[in-house]
C-alpha cells in the first residue's frame, strides 16, 4: 500500500481515508470488520506499526470507539472505522466522546439500511443519525466527501476539527465513494496544515481538566501527565469531579454545543457550481454529487439556468450556505439515496421555496436523466 | 509497613458514599496500600471505572482517572494502556459492569492479554439501581428482579476469565483485606499480562435484605463459613465444593502479554 508518499496515486476512497488519518498524526486504530468499509482497517492494520502506532480488532463496536476514546484521551489521534450497523452500536460512546471531549474521528460508510440492509450497496440513509443517534443534547460535526480526492482532504479536516474542538468529527461517506478508484494527489507534508489540541502547559499549577478556554473548549493534558487530570462521561464540574447542580449540567451542555456551534460557518464547507444566475438548484453531498454535476451540465446547455451546491459538512448543518444559495432558486432539487433526510432539513431553511426531493432505495445509484426527468417537468409546467 | 493513603486519596471527599456494610470501601483501602506499598507514583496510575456503586471509586482518587459507560471500563483501558504503555491501568468494575453488561470485553481482554489489571467487586446484584439480578446472582436467590426466585445459575467469573486466558486471576472476599492486597499488589508487580482479582463483596442494602440476612455482620459471617481457599483444595483433595467460595491464585503464568507481542513482534517485523 501505498503510506504517505507525496505524488500522484491511484486508489480507493478507503485508502485515502486511511492514508490521511496517518498524516494527520493519528496513531491508533480500533475498529471492528464491516462492509463496506474494512480497508480502513485492513490499511491501519498494515500501516500503523510502521507509523509507531497501534491496531486493534475490537470484540464490537463498542469497544472499538471506547478504546479509541481512551487512546485519545492518553494524548494519541485516533480513529475508527464503520458502516451503519456498526455505528448504531457505536451510539453509546459517541456520547461518550462528546462528554469527555476525546477528539476523534469516526468514519462511517453508508449502506442500505435499516439493520443489516444491503450490506454491499450504497445509501445516504444514516444523515440524521450522524446528528441525533446518540442521546442527549449534543453536537457533533460531520463531513462527507464526494470524491476520492476529498476523502483524503476532508478526512485531515476531519482530524484538525476534532483536535481543534475536543469532540468526535464523522466522515460520512458511502459506499459509491468508499469503493471507488479515483486519481489522488497527496501533497507535501509541509504543504498540509496539520492541527492539533492544546496542551496545557505542565506549569500550570491550577490546571482544571474542564475549565474552557476563550473558544469554549478546555485545554488537555494527557494521561500520564504530572498534571492529573480526569474525564468523566457524567455530570461534572470543570474539575472533573461529578456535580450533579442543575445550573452546572445546564452551562456543561450548553458549552459543549456552544463550542462548535460558534463556529459553524468556519465549518461549513461547500463547493458551489453555477450559482451565479441559478434558477434550478441541485443540492446534493457525497455519491449525489457526480449525477447533479452531470444532470446541470446537460441542462445548461438546454439553456437551462441550473446550479449544484455540494455540501461538504453536513453537520453542523449548513443553514447560512444553503439560505444563501437558495434565495434567487426557483426550484430546489435534492437527489439522495435516502427518503428525503438531507431534504427535510433544507426544508427547515426555506420553508417558502419549492423543495422536490429525488429519492431512491434499493442500493442503486442515482442517474443524471433521474434528475434531468424531474427538472424538465418542472420546467415545461 | 505503616500507611497513610495520602498520596492517592482525596480525602475532602469523604467519607464514601457507599452504604454502611458494603465493602467497598475495604477494596478500595487495600487497592490504595498496595499502591504505595508498590510506591507507585499518582501520574502513573489511571483508574478506569463504569457505571454501578464501585464505578464511582475512582472518585476518591487524586490519580488520573476515566469515568465512562455501564460495561466499557475494560475496552477504554485498552486503549489508554496501548496508547501509553507505561501507565499503570486499573480498571474498577463491579458484577454488572464486568462481568454482565461487559462480559464481552472481559473475557476478550484475558484471552489477549491486554497489560492491565481488573478489580472486580462481586456483590452478586446490581447495588446501584435498587438490587436487580446480575450475571454472578446465584440461583434461587431473590432480588428486585427475581422476586419469585432466580432461575439462572451464576457465572464462576473467575474460572471464566481464567479460561480466556488472562496470566492471573485470583479471588479473595472483603473478609480478609491482606489478601485483597497481596493479590493486587502481586498483579502490580507482575507489570505483564490481563491479572484478574475477583473480590466477593456484600450488599447488605439490597441482596442482604431480599435474602432475609439481617445486617452485614450476618452476611461476612456467611462468606467466612463457606470460605475454602484453593490451596487446602490442592493439599487435601476435592470436596463438595457447591456453596463455597474458592478463595486463591486460579492462574498465576508467565505471559508475553499483547504490548509485548505488539511493540517487540509486530512493529519490530513491520
Amino acid at each position: 500500500m501505498i503510506c504517505n508518499k507525496k505524488g500522484r496515486h491511484f486508489m480507493q476512497g478507503n485508502i485515502a481515508v486511511g492514508e490521511a488519518a496517518i498524516i494527520s498524526g493519528a496513531r491508533f486504530f480500533a475498529g471492528y470488520p464491516i462492509t463496506p468499509s474494512s480497508e480502513i482497517a485492513e490499511h491501519a492494520s498494515l500501516n500503523l506499526p510502521i507509523a509507531g502506532g497501534t491496531f486493534i480488532q475490537m470484540e464490537d463496536e463498542i469497544g472499538s470507539l471506547a478504546a479509541v476514546i481512551g487512546a485519545s484521551m492518553a494524548g494519541v489521534k485516533a480513529y475508527t472505522a464503520t458502516s451503519g450497523p456498526g455505528l448504531s452500536l457505536m451510539n453509546e460512546n459517541i456520547g461518550l466522546a462528546c462528554m469527555v471531549e476525546a477528539p476523534c474521528v469516526i468514519v462511517s460508510v453508508q449502506r442500505a439500511g435499516p439493520s443489516t440492509g444491503l450490506a454491499t450497496k450504497p445509501a445516504q440513509g444514516d444523515f440524521y443519525q450522524f446528528r441525533y443517534g446518540t442521546h442527549g443534547d449534543h453536537m457533533i460535526i460531520a463531513l462527507s466527501p464526494a470524491s476520492v480526492q476529498e476523502c483524503f482532504d476532508l478526512t485531515i479536516k476531519a482530524f484538525n476539527f476534532s483536535e481543534r474542538f475536543r469532540c468526535p468529527v464523522f466522515l460520512a461517506l458511502d459506499a459509491i465513494i468508499a469503493k471507488m478508484y479515483e486519481t489522488v494527489d497527496i501533497p507535501g507534508s509541509d504543504e498540509i496544515e496539520i492541527l492539533n489540541r492544546k496542551i496545557a502547559s505542565t506549569s500550570d499549577k491550577d490546571y482544571l481538566p474542564y475549565k474552557p478556554d476563550e473558544n469554549g473548549v478546555p485545554l488537555f493534558v494527557p494521561f500520564g501527565s504530572s498534571l492529573i487530570t480526569r474525564a468523566n462521561s457524567s455530570g461534572h464540574g470543570i474539575d472533573g469531579y461529578p456535580c450533579a447542580d442543575d445550573k452546572n449540567h445546564d452551562r456543561l451542555v450548553r458549552r459543549l454545543i456552544d463550542k462548535i456551534d460558534r463556529y459553524k460557518e468556519e465549518i461549513a464547507l461547500f463547493k458551489e457550481f453555477n450559482i451565479s444566475d441559478v434558477e434550478i438548484l441541485i443540492i446534493s453531498y457525497g455519491c449525489s454529487t457526480r449525477p447533479a454535476l452531470a444532470a446541470m451540465k446537460k441542462a445548461r446547455k438546454k439553456g437551462i439556468k441550473a446550479g449544484v451546491l455540494q455540501l461538504q459538512t453536513l453537520w453542523p448543518f449548513p443553514e447560512a450556505i444553503v439560505k444563501s444559495a437558495v434565495s434567487q432558486a426557483k426550484l430546489i432539487l435534492v437527489p439522495e439515496l435516502s427518503l428525503g433526510q438531507l431534504k427535510s432539513e433544507i426544508t427547515k431553511y426555506c420553508p417558502k421555496k419549492t423543495v422536490i426531493g429525488i429519492n431512491k432505495l434499493g442500493g442503486t445509484t442515482i442517474q443524471p436523466d433521474d434528475i434531468l426527468a424531474f427538472l424538465s417537468k418542472e420546467i415545461e409546467l | 509497613m505503616k500507611y497513610s493513603g495520602k498520596k492517592y486519596v482525596k480525602e475532602e471527599l469523604l467519607p464514601f458514599f457507599w452504604c454502611s456494610g458494603c465493602g467497598n470501601g475495604i477494596i478500595f483501602a487495600a487497592l490504595i496500600r498496595a499502591m504505595e506499598e508498590n510506591n507507585l507514583e499518582k501520574k502513573d496510575i489511571v483508574a478506569v471505572t463504569g457505571i454501578g456503586c464501585w464505578g464511582k471509586a475512582d472518585d476518591y482518587l487524586k490519580t488520573h482517572a476515566f469515568h465512562g459507560t455501564h460495561g466499557r471500563a475494560i475496552a477504554v483501558a485498552t486503549g489508554i494502556k496501548l496508547a501509553n504503555p507505561l501507565l499503570h491501568i486499573f480498571a474498577l468494575v463491579g458484577d454488572g459492569d464486568g462481568a454482565t453488561i461487559g462480559g464481552n470485553h472481559l473475557i476478550h481482554a484475558a484471552r489477549r492479554n491486554i497489560d492491565i489489571i481488573t478489580i472486580m467487586s462481586n456483590n452478586l446484584n446490581y447495588g446501584m439501581t435498587g438490587g436487580q439480578y446480575s450475571g454472578t446472582t446465584p440461583f434461587d436467590s431473590i432480588t428486585s428482579t427475581s422476586r419469585r426466585g432466580h432461575a439462572e445459575d451464576a457465572f464462576d467469573i473467575s474460572n471464566l476469565v481464567k479460561s480466556a486466558g488472562a496470566g492471573y486471576v485470583a479471588r479473595c472476599t472483603i473478609d480478609n483485606p491482606r489478601m485483597i492486597q497481596r493479590f493486587i499488589s502481586k498483579a502490580i508487580k507482575k507489570e505483564r499480562g490481563f491479572r484478574f482479582i475477583e473480590v466477593i463483596n456484600i450488599c447488605p442494602t439490597y441482596f442482604g435484605r431480599y435474602n432475609k440476612f439481617n445486617n452485614a455482620v450476618e452476611m461476612i459471617k456467611d462468606i467466612k463459613e463457606r470460605t475454602v481457599n484453593i490451596k487446602d483444595i490442592e493439599r487435601e483433595g476435592q470436596e463438595d465444593l457447591d456453596g463455597k467460595i474458592v478463595v486463591g491464585e486460579y492462574i498465576d503464568k508467565k505471559v508475553e502479554g499483547f504490548l509485548e507481542r505488539y511493540w517487540g513482534k509486530i512493529r519490530n517485523n513491520a
